[in-house]
């Protein structure tokens, strides 16, 4: 078997605001002193006259970059999810959510799968933090390809973007030659009619090789990837809901304010009687290891993913 | 400054004042002290020194004013409203609901305003951007920003002050209210900013002190930050906050508090009694 070729998404968004910066004269980048990590660096190297390092500074970054929205640049605000959702969640919230002013936050480094740095760095409430604020777009690519599309398309679209990276080189699963963002619509990969697996980011590398691993078992899951977190596809999740009657939401994030709640709710609130089971992390910090080891020791593996479906099912 | 000038902002500076008391008498809440103190610097630059357009609120090459301390939003609505942006009886809707008054300043809502604000230390970041995007589209349009010197204990403030040094923004001018008060009282008892002079110049700013109830100095400040190059520049403006009406004078309890009804009609009649001996 050939070898999968592995991208950090965090590469695919420092690749793709290179490219766009030929493509799109206002669009700036900000970074706060983290341009070799959140790979903004390939920007400055592209076009350094659009390229505004703010220093250790993200409350004050994301207000320059409101300040430069509201003069009709586009900019990219980018830090780790820590320090762009966490630390200036109140600046995003009312200098860029209230305003609904055209930034882009691209937060790298999501997730415990960050690794060595520990739990300090490992953000696994950014999503929960940011689909609370009215009208922010929350947007968590799942590989190379989707994340070059997303960025591409959060440029386009007018008004504040979240958009979710990961540090940590993961499968390269769609194929660039047909793949189609769509922003706000989720993507079923394999049809299934037994159990609905619901999964964002990296979780969908995953969720798919539960659905192979499944199938040996002769259990037939639906596999969904939803990169748009907020505004969420319902409309295919209370499909696959009703359709299969059982759910099962993987994300590299807390439980709590992340997709599984997102995905309950849509469930609760159309009506639909359906058993959902939360896979993420529960209620707790990450801490130092390897990112890969971090996401097995955390139960996020396809491995996992069939024994809660086994579990569902009675199997 | 002539004295025509002179005359005319002063009056329209006392217009403004009573719109602040309307404002807040009506909607029973708001920040008359700090509204007060402000008063005569944002006449100042809405009716001389800004390039704006009530009738074309956005034009692109307008200049940008930033209220940082966006609670003194009825100062800002009664200035806009007094230049044409919206009816001066609108002022009577301040955060009512249904009203674009908010109690904080909205840019999405009120014409003239070009940034919401009103949580603290963030305006200033903001003024950069749009400094900012002003240097790297090479439009010649000026940036004010107006800060209160409680505000400046906000960290973010001065994140965004090494910003505006750093990246040499001469098109911007932030200006400190320095009324010496805040909710709790004396900015010297709640936590010292001082000195404020100094601190700007250590961030790279070119800064100057005035009276900010004298027009003659407010003009020559801004009309001086105008020939600064390569640095932004920091006016520290000396205020009394509740200028103008007897009882609100220095008295922290008026940062956030509304006149009731008798209140009311003694501030509103020794504001009258000013505008008709400026008017004589």
């Amino acid at each position: 078997m050939a070898e999968i070729k592995k991208v950090a998404t965090r590469d695919s968004y420092g690749a793709t605001l290179a490219e766009l910066a030929a493509e799109i004269p206002n669009l700036v980048v900000l970074d706060a002193d983290l341009a070799g990590a959140t790979k903004t660096a390939k920007f400055k190297a592209a076009c350094p006259e659009r390229f505004i390092d703010c220093g250790i500074a993200e409350g004050n970054m994301m207000g320059v970059a409101a300040g430069l929205a509201a003069a009709g640049m586009i900019p990219f605000a980018s830090s780790f999810a820590m320090f762009a959702a966490g630390r200036a969640f109140e600046q995003v919230r009312n200098s860029i959510g209230y305003p609904h002013l055209n930034v882009k936050i691209g937060a790298t480094h999501a997730g415990i799968s960050v690794g060595e740095d520990g739990a300090t760095h490992q953000c696994c409430e950014d999503i929960a933090l940011m689909r609370t604020i009215p009208g922010m777009v929350v947007i968590n690519p799942a590989d190379d390809v989707e994340a070059r599309a997303a960025v591409r398309a959060a440029a386009q679209y007018v008004g504040p973007v979240y958009l979710r990276f990961g540090r940590m080189a993961v499968p390269v699963f769609n194929d660039p030659e047909t793949y189609h963002f769509e922003l706000g619509k989720g993507i079923v990969l394999r049809e299934g009619k037994d159990v609905t697996v619901v999964a964002t980011g990296l979780m969908v590398a995953e969720a798919i090789e539960a659905g192979k691993m499944l199938e040996e078992k002769g259990i037939d899951a639906r596999i969904i990837n939803i990169h748009t977190i907020k505004p969420l596809d319902e409309e295919l999740i209370c499909k696959a809901a009703s359709e299969t009657g059982k759910v099962i939401t993987i994300e590299e994030h807390s439980v709590i304010g992340g997709l599984g709640d997102a995905v309950c709710a849509a469930v609760c609130e159309n009506g639909i009687g359906c058993k959902v089971v939360k896979m993420g992390v529960h209620d707790e910090f990450g801490h130092s290891g390897p990112g890969g080891d971090l996401i097995t020791e955390f139960g996020l593996r396809a491995a996992n993913i069939v024994e809660e479906a086994c579990k569902l099912l009675g199997k | 400054m002539n004295s025509n000038l002179k005359k005319e902002l002063s009056i329209t500076a006392c217009k403004v004042r009573m719109g602040v008391i309307e404002g807040t008498h009506c909607a029973k809440s708001g920040h008359p002290g700090g509204s007060l103190s402000a008063a005569d610097i944002m006449t100042y630059l809405y009716f001389s020194q800004m390039n704006v357009d009530p009738q074309n609120p956005n034009k692109p090459d307008r200049d940008r004013f930033v209220l940082s301390k966006g609670h003194v939003a009825p100062a800002l609505y009664a200035t806009l409203a007094h230049r044409g942006f919206f009816p001066v009886e609108e002022l009577k809707t301040l955060r009512k609901i249904g009203s674009r008054l908010q109690g904080h300043p909205d840019m999405k809502k009120i014409p003239g305003v070009d940034m919401s604000s009103g949580s603290l230390g963030q305006g200033i970041s903001a003024a950069c951007g749009m400094a900012k995007a002003a240097k790297l589209t090479g439009a010649d349009y000026r940036v004010y920003a107006m800060l209160g010197d409680g505000e400046i204990q906000e960290g973010q403030v001065w994140e965004a002050a090494m910003f505006a040094s750093h990246y040499q923004l001469d098109n911007l001018c932030v200006l400190v209210d320095n009324n010496g008060l805040q909710i709790d009282g004396n900015i010297k008892d709640v936590m010292s900013p001082y000195p404020i002079d100094k601190k700007f110049e250590a961030f790279g700013f070119h800064v100057i002190n005035i009276d900010g109830h004298d027009f003659d100095q407010i003009e020559a400040a801004y009309k001086e930050a105008c020939t600064v190059k390569g640095k932004p520049t920091a006016i520290i403006a000396k205020t009394v906050k509740g200028k103008g009406v007897s009882f609100m004078e220095n008295q922290a309890s008026w940062h956030g508090t509304a006149p009731n009804d008798e209140q009311y009609e003694i501030a509103m009649k020794e504001l009258g009694e000013q505008l008709a001996a400026l008017e004589k």
